[in-house]
């Protein structure tokens, strides 16, 4: 992205800008833009998902949510921000009063670093890395240690317990992660966030996921475990309430508490744009291709921008709906179960996925007939699955209803974006 | 984008701040204290790599040590202490000996260092297709022999962890 900010400024300038003395200068600025936008973006975009997160649990629990804070509730996330800020900074007094200052910063630092990488259109990366996967993933180290410090540093039984658990969960659900993601590579023959993407169409048949029955069930695996790894409510277990308080955080006040819910909902848009680059085409707008993106010049390389980026943000808004979905439907599993599911199914399954993908890569030609075959078994797989995911969400949506017409006499307060 | 005097500041700047973190392993009063600048220092030298344009050892860096290594390590220092750990568990600090090491270390790096040519002045290009290539091309052999390793490595700490009684469990 550097390389082309320069490029378009040379022919703006009328000048190579390499020449100017203080280029370091300029470069400097870049990623200072790029920086405080990555800033910017995460803090409107973890508030308010705050506020849809608990409208649609106020939905599945048969419950309003929130609705007093501004027009249906929409500034709830306001309020409470300015809550946080306005509480007091409590800090133990037989806590580890450093460590405990400074652990939030690490949690959010290692969470904010994944932006480093994560596209959002055609040109809008700060940094097209050629490690770009794995760096994400080597990343969220500074994630663990954060809650490990946390947890540590505040000096009780449950932050302790919090961290460790959450240690234990992030270093194991890691390796299924990195299996499936790799299979990914594979495909690629890439690491870079765009290349992958690049090497994807913008229709779901050139999609990874739909490519084979091997990605796509290693689509399922990642989003698995990258929602364990953002400590997600299926395995909430390192700020389970009903057994450690909350965990990690469970000292934390004010801002430093904000800073872990920061990241906590931030997270959610690492996991389903990380799913959408690898799995779902990334921000690949139909009917273009990205050198005739990279080709335009103007408005219409604005435009074409633009429209990436609504398509990014499309596909992922679904996923972290989906998300959000699941966290509200399951119930947390118990340490051993969260164990078992990782070492006993998912860690084969994924080794399982790769293998099958590396014979794929070696015994099938790329667009030939039996590629063809592969695509549309997975997605019909996949139109399947999402035709029976909405299916029952529709019949619960309809069993509802008609319970509360039978009790109550009168209508439920449906549709969704109308509250009484 | 290379100044050198801003190249300059950017390698002192992270030299120091790892040399900083090292020292506080060393010196640190509070040995889980010393498990977190080890983990400081660690990402400072994935620093050092990135710095010297060697992006995929950095990376590797930070995925086997900081993310692995160093949380393996807070692991354990924090099961062995206990929660209310003693507040100085590094009492002992020998300065005659510790003074002889240190000598003996950075004779043996000058040694290293002065022996072979230090690397050639290429530019900064990213490694990662090379080093993917070296691997699974020319090096293929030995990158399978090492990965044999690790898998024996695997199953001993397999029958170690389970306590080998003679029977099954």
């Amino acid at each position: 992205m550097l390389r082309d900010v320069a490029n378009r400024l040379q022919q703006f300038l009328g000048f190579d800008p390499a020449t100017f003395g203080y280029s370091w200068v300029v470069g400097a600025v870049v990623i200072g833009i790029a920086a405080v936008a990555a800033f910017v973006f995460i803090a409107i975009f973890a508030g308010p998902v705050t506020f849809w997160e608990r409208r649609i649990a106020g939905r599945m629990m048969s419950r309003i949510g929130p609705n007093r804070v501004g027009p249906q509730g929409v500034l709830q996330w306001l309020a409470d921000g300015i809550k946080c800020f306005l509480k007091e900074d409590l800090v133990p007094a037989s806590a580890d009063s450093g460590l405990f200052k400074f652990a939030p910063y690490l949690v959010f630092g290692g969470f904010m670093a994944t932006f480093a990488v994560l596209p959002f259109g055609a040109n809008l990366v700060a940094a097209d890395l050629d490690v770009g996967l794995l760096y994400l993933l080597a990343i969220t180290g500074l994630v663990v240690i954060g809650i490990l410090m946390a947890g540590w540093a505040s000096n009780n039984k449950w932050a302790l317990f919090g961290g460790i658990r959450a240690a234990a969960q992030l270093v194991s659900y890691e390796i299924p992660s990195a299996f499936s993601l790799m299979s990914v590579v594979l495909a690629a023959g890439t690491m870079s966030m765009q290349g992958i993407i690049r090497q994807q169409g913008a229709w779901p048949w050139d999609w990874f996921v739909f490519r084979n029955p091997f990605l796509f069930a290693a689509f399922f695996l990642s989003l698995t475990a990258s929602i364990a790894e953002g400590n997600r409510t299926p395995f909430d277990l390192p700020e389970g309430e009903s057994e450690l308080v909350a965990g990690y955080h469970v000292e934390y006040s004010g801002m430093r508490f904000l800073w872990f819910m920061f990241a906590e909902w931030g997270n959610l848009w690492v996991i389903s744009s990380l799913a959408t680059v690898c799995f779902l085409g990334g921000w690949q707008v139909p009917g273009v291709t990205p050198d005739e993106i990279a080709a335009s010049t103007g408005l219409a390389f604005a435009g074409w921008q633009l429209a990436s980026l609504f398509v990014f943000v499309a596909k992922a808004s679904v996923l972290v709906a989906f998300v959000i979905q699941v966290r509200w439907t399951l119930p947390r599993l118990r340490v051993d179960q969260l164990m078992i599911t990782c070492w006993k199914y998912l860690v084969p399954m994924a080794l399982f996925c790769l293998a099958g993908v590396l014979v794929l890569l070696a015994a099938i030609d790329e667009n030939g007939i039996a590629d063809w075959a592969l695509r549309g078994v997975s997605m019909a797989a996949g139109v399947f699955i999402a035709v029976a995911y909405i299916g029952k969400v529709r019949a619960s949506y309809m069993a509802d209803r008609d319970l509360y017409r039978r009790m109550e006499g009168k209508e439920l307060w449906y549709p969704p974006y109308r509250l009484p | 984008m290379t100044d050198p005097i801003v190249s300059a500041m950017v390698f002192y700047a992270l030299a120091a701040f790892t040399l900083v973190a090292a020292g506080f392993v060393a010196l640190s009063g509070n040995i889980v204290h010393s498990a977190f600048a080890l983990f400081a220092t660690l990402f400072g030298v994935a620093g050092l790599y990135a710095y010297l344009s060697a992006d995929l050892l950095a990376v590797v860096q930070m995925l086997v040590y900081v993310g692995g290594i160093s949380v393996l390590v807070l692991f354990a220092v924090m099961l062995t202490s206990g929660l209310d750990g003693p507040l100085t568990s590094n009492p002992t600090f020998r300065l005659g000996g510790g003074i002889v090491l240190m000598l003996a270390v950075a004779a043996a790096a000058f040694v290293a260092a002065t022996a072979v040519p230090s690397g050639v002045e290429s530019a900064a290009v990213p490694t990662t297709a090379a080093i993917g290539d070296a691997l699974l091309g020319a090096y293929v052999l030995p990158f399978e022999v090492v990965s044999v390793v690790l898998l024996a490595a695997l199953v001993g700490a397999v029958t170690l962890a389970r306590g080998y009684k003679g029977g099954h469990r």
